[in-house]
């Protein structure tokens, strides 16, 4: 109550969230996107200028370099002027003409192999097409298989479609954490506290009162900024909202409990703060936030079992973008619950203790 | 006489600050166990590449011809392939998250690859909820589904290998390891961390306590309080990014292939530029927690979104991105990444080194008049 009484403070638990979630959107992403290229081309022929010519069109390659001799692509690469640098020599178009293979150098710069990887996928999509274009064009015999592809639930891959719904719970979680332990630790430095534990409440009774107020600010925190998502920056929502609330309101109250547990650890507000970001940092990296968890090595995957917000993460993309059942949702939140209670019991243990 | 009592004076200072340091217990977590700990997680649990991706397959048609193209799949070591004859619990699966894409070879498959005027396909379908995964799966089954052409070509002594095709080559990274960019990447947000960190605390500690005053009060000059109190935290801080570097290269197999003076006179001055960073904070908030809380938000939080080690800079918006050039982390960020793996490209280092130098020597200038402010 507090908390949100006071006009300063609740100013300071809306705004960083907004404002992280606007810059974290646009910034944090692994979208490949007007990133430079260079493009060498020694083929005076017809079919050379043809492919360049479709490099050029592609939205991808917004920013081309052109290159005007072998010896600059090094220096090109090497000053990370360019990711990429697309290669074709002086018999390109003669050997097209021939019918003989003509071959396409990709030169990449393994630094940004991520972008990379993308970027030379990109780049092998249109060579391909042309070279399917151009034999049916010449009436050469090329093999009639063909890959198709498509993205179910984000199909032109849109990052923000997968960072909002991620922002959501992780803002949301950060709000909470901080309010709870710090709840705790004002009241502790200033006294109050020890009245509290001494009055005839139990500490099962004071453990589940100090987290009303940040259960409250991050559940509703979190539907703010879900509103924000969908409405403003439209990412489609194509779950359940009653699952999406239940299980957000599960997961706020997993991390309040995580902060009530931390501050009855803690003796000074310092100590609170530095626990909640020892807490934090590993708690995001491993959730599967930036990146993804079969990617860990598998020895250290269980411990993002441990992590709440790696359930919440996979409910809420799966909400926003899947309309995932009911049951997927529900196994993903009884772990919620379960980390929820014992951080509760652990709390309310510690702060017995502490009064003794 | 007046250089040479400032001299002593600076000694004096310099040894007082060491012991201090190597007393307080915090300044050892700062420096030792924090970036360990760091290390460990952005070693193991930030990774791009994708090993064993798991994919289903749905074959409608059971041809020799699609079970040859199932095969390349199944014995490819970038997929862990589940087969579905249910869409249901294919549909299921990729609900919750068990597998990131599938591919579909249709009943129809072997019977239009018979016909010359017709194209046979074959569906690729990625899980859009993870782009950068998504794409990956695309990638990798093109380039298992190529092979299995060349392959069916050669077999059948048929001409129809493609006449325009794509070679690849990486440099820097051939064997297309993220943690070989992201590790001296993060070292750079570790840095980052620590040298804002260490100043930050210890100084806003000190002011906190009185002794800062206590400190200003005697006979010494500005210019040798700031240069006594940082040296033994600049030693610190490069004795700390010596530790990590030594467990990147021999504990993560990093490569490293520059020279390692040359890394040590551009952390030198990165370290230069973070510490002026702590320093600047910690004489515009007074109190530690203040410190604390700035020094993450203006520069852990940017440095690891900003910096480049992660995210491609080019990828975001052009505001976003002139943002990023007056961050000391990115142009350090980019040093140790070429570096790591390229070696020494002298151009680009000593072109990265004039932005940090300038931040740098702009934050100490701030932070001194902010002292002189509060002297008087």
């Amino acid at each position: 109550m507090q908390a949100i009484r006071d006009p300063r403070t609740r100013f300071s638990l809306l705004a960083p969230p907004l404002i992280q979630m606007l810059i974290f959107t646009f910034a944090a992403t692994l979208d490949v996107k007007n990133v430079p290229i260079g493009i060498l081309n020694r083929d005076n022929g017809q079919a050379g200028f043809e492919l360049v010519q479709r490099f050029r069109g592609a939205p991808t390659f917004s920013r081309i370099y052109y290159l005007q001799s072998v010896e600059e692509i090094t220096p090109f690469i090497d000053h990370q002027k360019g990711v990429m640098v697309v290669s074709l020599d002086q018999q390109f178009s003669r050997n097209l003409e021939a019918h003989k293979p003509a071959i396409v150098q990709l030169i990449l710069d393994g630094r940004k192999s991520n972008t990379a990887q993308i970027l030379g996928g990109y780049a092998t999509s249109i060579i391909k097409k042309f070279n399917d274009d151009f034999s049916a064009q010449h009436d050469i015999k090329q093999q009639n298989v063909n890959l198709v592809t498509y993205n179910w639930f984000n199909p032109n891959l849109l990052y923000y479609w997968y960072n909002i719904p991620s922002l959501v719970v992780t803002l949301s979680m950060l709000t909470c954490l901080v309010v709870t332990t710090n709840s705790v630790a004002r009241e502790r430095e200033l006294g109050t506290f020890d009245q509290l534990l001494v009055s005839p409440l139990s500490p099962v009774e004071i453990v589940t009162g100090k987290i009303i107020p940040g259960v409250i600010i991050g559940f509703f925190e979190g539907l703010l900024l879900m509103a924000v998502g969908v409405f403003i920056f439209q990412v489609p929502f194509v779950g359940s909202f009653f699952l999406f609330s239940f299980s957000i309101l599960i997961f706020i109250c997993s991390m309040a409990g995580m902060g009530l547990f931390i501050s009855s650890l803690s003796a000074t507000q310092q100590q609170a703060m530095l626990g909640t970001f020892v807490v934090m940092v590993p708690s995001v990296l491993l959730s599967g936030f930036a990146t993804p968890i079969e990617n860990m090595p598998i020895w250290l995957q269980p411990a993002s079992y441990l992590v709440p917000l790696t359930y919440m993460l996979q409910i809420s993309k799966g909400i926003f973008l899947k309309n995932i059942p009911a049951s997927v949702v529900l196994n993903n939140v009884w772990p919620l619950f379960l980390i929820t209670v014992v951080n509760l019991v652990g709390a309310s243990l510690f702060f017995r203790r502490r009064l003794q | 006489m007046l250089q040479n009592s400032g001299i002593r004076r600076l000694k004096a200072l310099i040894v007082k600050e060491s012991f201090q340091i190597i007393r307080d217990p915090s300044t050892i977590l700062i420096s030792v166990v924090l970036p360990f700990f760091l290390l460990f997680l952005y070693g193991y649990g930030v990774s791009l590449d994708l090993n064993h991706l798991r994919i289903g397959l749905v074959l409608e048609d059971t041809s020799p011809e699609a079970t040859s193209f199932a095969y390349s799949l199944y014995n490819s070591r970038y997929f862990d392939v589940k087969t579905y004859r249910h869409e249901h619990s294919l549909i299921y699966d990729l609900e919750r998250n068990a597998i990131r894409g599938f591919v579909v070879v249709p009943s129809y498959f072997t019977q239009f690859r018979h016909r010359p005027d017709l194209i046979a396909p074959i569906q690729v379908i990625g899980d859009g909820s993870e782009p950068n995964t998504a794409n990956f799966v695309q990638n990798y089954v093109r380039g298992a589904f190529d092979n299995w052409l060349q392959q069916e070509a050669v077999s059948k002594d048929l001409k129809g290998l493609p006449l325009v095709s794509a070679a690849s080559r990486y440099w820097y990274n051939e064997e297309l390891e993220s943690r070989n960019f992201l590790l001296p990447g993060s070292l750079g947000i570790i840095m980052t961390l620590i040298g804002t960190l260490l100043t930050a605390l210890v100084v806003s500690r000190e002011w906190e306590r009185g002794t800062m005053e206590a400190l200003i009060s005697t006979s010494i000059q500005r210019s040798e309080l700031i240069i006594g109190k940082l040296v033994p935290y600049f030693i610190l801080g490069m004795i700390s990014m010596a530790l990590c570097f030594l467990v990147t290269v021999f504990g993560f197999q990093v490569p490293f292939r520059g020279s390692i003076l040359l890394l040590t006179l551009v952390s030198a001055v990165f370290l230069f530029c973070a510490l002026g960073l702590g320093f600047m904070i910690s004489t515009l908030a007074r109190s530690q927690i203040v410190s604390y809380q700035i020094s993450v938000v203006t520069g852990f939080l940017p440095a690891y979104i900003l910096s480049g080690f992660l995210f491609e800079i080019y990828s975001m918006p052009w505001p976003i991105q002139l943002l990023t050039y007056i961050m000391p982390a990115r142009y350090f960020v980019q040093c140790l990444q070429t570096l790591f793996l390229a070696g020494n490209v002298w151009s680009l280092i000593f072109l990265n080194m004039i932005p940090m130098l300038l931040v740098g020597l702009i934050f100490f200038l701030i932070a001194v008049r902010k002292t002189v402010k509060w002297l008087d």
